[in-house]
């Protein structure tokens, strides 16, 4: 499978890359490109003859790409002639869309997604099927051959499900915030996590945390003169949701130095920079665990960020998707929410709104789609409003839903599957740690690469010091040197990654993402591979 | 405390600005009623299940399996699953890249999506690409992503029926572009009339915008009518004329009630049509897995199919679809088995058939039940529900009920609902949330209560009405001698 997927994405990156750009005869005025942008790539590169001139000057420096200004690649003349005169063409698609990039897609880096399903593969790592299964078809809830082939509590824990969906219909559009119970459940479990009560009332049911994110973005983001503060790195959904909607990213920087740390003075700089821009920053968000840093933020940094955004009345915006992957003895998951009411913040003094979803933690039910926001310290009059933009889209699917509630709610010490349950998730838990470890040690044995350790989530950022050589080739391949470095290591070894600059780094600086998610007794494989091709790479390349 | 970025001041104007009453205000009134013990009939979405319609056996079979796949190796599983339920959960699972669980393309399962074009070249007799076709998490998201493709600004419009599901108007408003009304003609059933088209198109330009694209909903939500073959050609005439794209919503394609109209779809009446205009009419097609005999509105499942699309902008709304990495695998599953069914032979058939029969059958019966009773009030007019799942009949509200709710600081039609709901429980939505012509008012119902409390429910409604008739209309006549 994996030299199918790898073949398959070799084509297409030799066809993206045979594409030479030509450049329009009229002179176009230049404009700076987006903060992820890239000379050259595959099929999704964009440049947009009509983009609104966008304040975007710290964007500017932020990769070598700021030397090389879009370009399509070329297309036969024919083809642009045919469709020319049709409503829905590239000229005249709205240049929003063309403008927002999302480098965690494509088919080279959908081919990554297929990677990370080896999560799912092991056949043991189910701990919710039955339940959702039973959910499904409750037709067979009163069957005692049922009873043969679901375990008791399972078949309890659908009936608790059932009882609190209106006619046992799983069929049926549910409230737009998502089924009551369910909310219910989640708020108890939230409470549960952080010693402070959590209201169903203030839970959204999305389909993935995603489109509650996207939500946030249309109420915050009015015009271009809208600011939202972004880590770099960063997961390039936001820097693509602030796109969509018309506003300006306004990036701050993590510490690669200090273990991807997070400073308040560099909060600090970039507000009064965006706002000296004529920029209305109206939201800071945070990603804790990081992605893809991988960073756990300490107590007190968290503390000082929930300061920072009450002191300049900015919305938190906390995506804790990540919040079950921790790896490290040495730090804790605390969620913002529990961070502000220790500190005796509440709703009339934070605005927080947190994210999560089913997709990551031990339970990894990425295609499920379900995840939830817990929006707090908004007026009635704003939660109106969330909630109607909710409602057009009816509501989020069930079966996500349900998901999200047992995620927020797993069996308990006395519950007849809580040493199952438990012994599937720290058997998953722990072999992530030790595979984040494994590929850890692995990429700092390179030359020339550094990799910081991932203290939560799925993922490793290491950095690599490019020689100049390789550089040098990279830009007479029209690609970044980050992207050049992943295709010959994808093409040598069959190993996707996604390039640094997908992500935004520090320019001058490059890097990659990997997963930490290949099953363990692959891992030596991988490395070996990696190992060999690094070495002939450096070995091509060094100065 | 100084002015925070979400007070109510600060949000998008675009947001405070779009209305989707289907879950608003009779709803939000409904549910309060209903918290306070009060029983309420929702007939304000087309939402079958929640009005206990049951779903169809087979598909669930099939879901609870590839759920819980671990199933499909007990020796006892074949006690309580059928056989081609068994195989059709193996085949689905196949096509996975890991199981439900796993983020599938962004696009949907190419396994799907093929079984999905083929079911579009059984329905039209003509091939359909698989590449172009799009799962989505309900059609509604689909149509929220071509909506986007197309709206650049609020000079882009875009032509939709009047009235319309306000699924439209909202996404429309929500991104910032111009709604430009088309409106049907209620005497000639709900008809679409060419010349209202060009009428509604010269004043949208005379204004200044550049009309990009025109809805169909075909069968009409909340209007019900199927467009016949001669309609929906003189739509693609126009569309191609005046370069517009076509959107196609046909999620109500399995509900046809009467035998006149069947339907057909826009894009066999397109590729009917020859070239050159089958091969540059841009047309992107809608369709569900929550309407039809399945009514599974809560699994979220969907797709559009793109025809003419230029090869670039497919791409663009392929990367706009991967920031959301995919559609939930789920409702793929359902999709996939919809496409799909049981076939003669399979041991399943005859089931499937027989409750399929036995559900649109039962509409069928509710759209004459409806319609007759609406028909049988005073001051209330209603055309028949020739498909799709409402009734919209126009309640013709005397002066006096108008200046009542005027004087209630409520539009007309949101003041005779309210009273409705009041007194009966019926909760439906006013037809001021789906648009209609100045002065007249409507109201939507679902056909959707069960056959059994019909009856009951048309009593309830016509005691009402006619007591609020008589209420607030002029007694002419009246002597004082």
């Amino acid at each position: 499978m994996r030299r199918f997927v790898a073949d398959k994405t070799r084509n297409l990156v030799r066809r993206a890359s045979t594409c030479s750009p030509t450049c329009p005869v009229s002179p176009r005025p230049h404009h700076p490109p987006s903060l992820l942008s890239q000379p050259t790539s595959p099929p999704f590169s964009s440049s947009s003859p009509s983009h609104p001139s966008s304040i975007t000057s710290p964007l500017r420096f932020l990769t070598a790409a700021a030397l090389h200004p879009l370009s399509f690649p070329a297309s036969p003349n024919s083809m642009a002639s045919n469709y020319s005169t049709t409503p829905v063409t590239l000229q005249s698609v709205n240049p929003k869309v063309l403008k927002c990039e999302y480098a965690v897609r494509g088919e080279i880096v959908t081919l990554a997604q297929k990677l990370e399903q080896d999560l799912k593969q092991n056949p043991d790592s189910h701990p919710f099927d039955e339940v959702l299964a039973l959910c499904d078809h409750p037709a067979i809830l009163d069957r005692s051959e049922t009873q043969g082939l679901f375990s008791a509590d399972a078949i309890e824990r659908a009936f608790q499900i059932l009882d609190q969906i209106p006619g046992r219909a799983t069929g049926a559009y549910s409230h737009s915030q998502g089924i009551k119970g369910l909310r219910e459940t989640i708020a108890a479990g939230i409470a549960e996590r952080d010693g402070f009560p959590a209201d169903p009332n203030d839970i959204f049911l999305t389909d993935g945390a995603s489109p509650a994110v996207h939500m946030m973005m249309q109420l915050l983001i009015r015009s271009e003169k809208d600011g939202i503060l972004c880590p770099i790195p960063q997961y390039p959904l936001y820097s693509a949701s602030i796109a969509l909607h018309g506003g300006t990213l306004v990036p701050y920087y993590l510490d690669e130095a200090t273990g991807w740390g997070l400073e308040i003075s560099e909060l600090k700089k970039q507000l009064e920079t965006a706002k000296s821009n004529g920029v209305c920053v109206r939201a800071l968000v945070v990603i804790n665990p990081g992605n893809p840093t991988g960073q756990v933020l300490a107590e007190d940094n968290q503390c000082e960020i929930v300061e920072f955004c009450k002191n300049e009345g900015l919305v938190l915006l906390a995506d804790e998707v990540y919040q079950e992957n921790i790896y490290v003895p040495d730090k804790q998951f605390h969620s913002f929410k529990k961070v502000s009411r220790s500190m005796g913040y509440g709703e009339k003094n934070i605005s927080l709104v947190s994210f999560q979803s089913v997709s990551k933690g031990y339970y990894g039910e990425c295609g499920k789609r379900g995840g939830y926001m817990e929006v707090t310290g908004f007026s009635p009059e704003i939660r109106e409003q969330i909630y109607k933009v909710a409602s057009v889209n009816l509501c989020s699917n069930i079966s996500g839903q349900i998901l999200a509630s047992l995620v927020m709610n797993p069996p308990k010490v006395g519950d007849e599957s809580y040493e199952s349950y438990t012994g599937e998730k720290d058997g998953i838990l722990s072999s992530l740690a030790k595979r984040a470890k494994t590929l850890e040690d692995a990429l700092n044995s390179l030359e020339g690469v550094t990799c910081n350790r991932a203290e939560g989530a799925m993922y490793l950022f290491p950095r690599i010091d490019l020689p100049h050589k390789a550089i040098k080739a990279a830009e007479a391949a029209k690609t970044a040197p980050d992207a050049f470095y992943a295709r010959r290591l994808l093409d040598a070894t069959g190993v996707v990654v996604v390039p640094g600059s997908g992500f935004g780094q520090v320019p001058g600086t490059w890097h990659f993402r990997c997963t930490i998610l290949p099953q363990e007794d692959k891992i030596p494989a991988i490395v070996s591979r990696l190992t060999e091709f690094h070495k002939k790479f450096m070995d091509e390349f060094r100065d | 405390m100084s002015s925070k970025p979400l007070d109510y001041e600060n949000l998008n104007k675009n947001v405070k600005e779009c209305q989707y009453a289907v879950r608003g205000e009779l709803y939000l009134r409904a549910s309060e009623l209903q918290k306070e013990g009060k029983k309420i009939i929702f007939t304000n979405v087309g939402n079958p299940h929640a009005l206990g319609q049951k779903p169809l056996t087979f598909p669930r079979q099939v879901i609870a399996l590839c759920q819980a796949p671990f199933l499909l190796d007990d020796p006892n599983v074949g006690l309580v699953f059928p056989a081609d339920a068994i195989a059709r959960a193996k085949h689905l699972l196949s096509m996975t890249s890991g199981g439900l669980g796993a983020y599938s393309d962004s696009r949907g399962i190419p396994g799907v999506r093929k079984e999905v074009a083929e079911f579009i070249e059984r329905r039209d007799g003509y091939p359909s690409d698989p590449e172009l076709i799009f799962l989505t998490d309900g059609a509604s998201k689909g149509v929220m992503q071509i909506l986007n493709a197309i709206i650049r600004g609020e000079g882009d419009g875009v032509l939709v029926p009047v009235p319309q599901y306000p699924l439209y108007s909202a996404t429309i408003s929500l991104l910032g572009g111009t709604l430009v009304p088309y409106y049907l003609e209620e005497t000639a059933n709900w008809g679409l009339d060419v010349n209202n088209l060009r009428q509604s198109v010269a004043q949208a330009r005379y204004k200044g915008i550049t009309v990009r694209a025109m809805v169909i909903i075909n069968p009409g939500n909340p209007t019900g009518q199927c467009l016949s073959e001669a309609n929906l050609k003189d739509v693609i005439k126009f569309c191609y004329q005046e370069s517009l794209v076509l959107l196609g919503d046909e999620v109500y394609q399995q509900n046809i009630y009467q035998d006149e109209r069947p339907f057909i779809s826009a894009r066999k009446v397109l590729m009917d049509m020859g070239p050159p205009i089958n091969k540059e009419l841009q047309l992107v097609s809608f369709h569900t897995v929550s309407k039809g005999y399945w009514g599974e509105c809560g699994q979220r499942g969907g797709y559009f199919e793109m025809t003419n699309i230029p090869p670039k902008s497919v791409e663009e709304i392929y990367k706009v679809a991967s920031i959301a990495l995919s559609p939930n695998v789920p409702g793929q599953i359902f999709m996939g088995l919809m496409v799909n069914p049981p076939k003669p032979g399979d041991i399943s058939y005859e089931r499937y058939v027989r409750e399929s029969k036995a559900v649109l059958e039962s509409l069928r019966k509710r759209a004459h039940i409806m319609t007759d009773g609406f028909n049988s009030c005073r001051n209330v007019v209603c055309n028949f529900t020739e498909g799709a799942m409402y009734s919209f009949p126009q309640i013709r509200l005397p002066p006096k009920a108008i200046e009542a709710a005027k004087k209630a600081g409520k539009v007309p039609d949101v003041f005779y609902c309210l009273k409705l709901l009041e007194a009966t429980g019926i909760s439906t939505v006013p037809g001021s949330g789906f648009g209609q012509k100045e002065g007249v008012f409507h109201l939507r119902t679902t056909i959707l209560p069960a056959e059994e409390d019909m009856p009951a429910i048309m009593a309830s409604f016509k005691k009402f009405n006619d007591e609020f008739m008589e209420q607030y209309e002029d007694h002419k006549g009246y002597s004082r001698m």
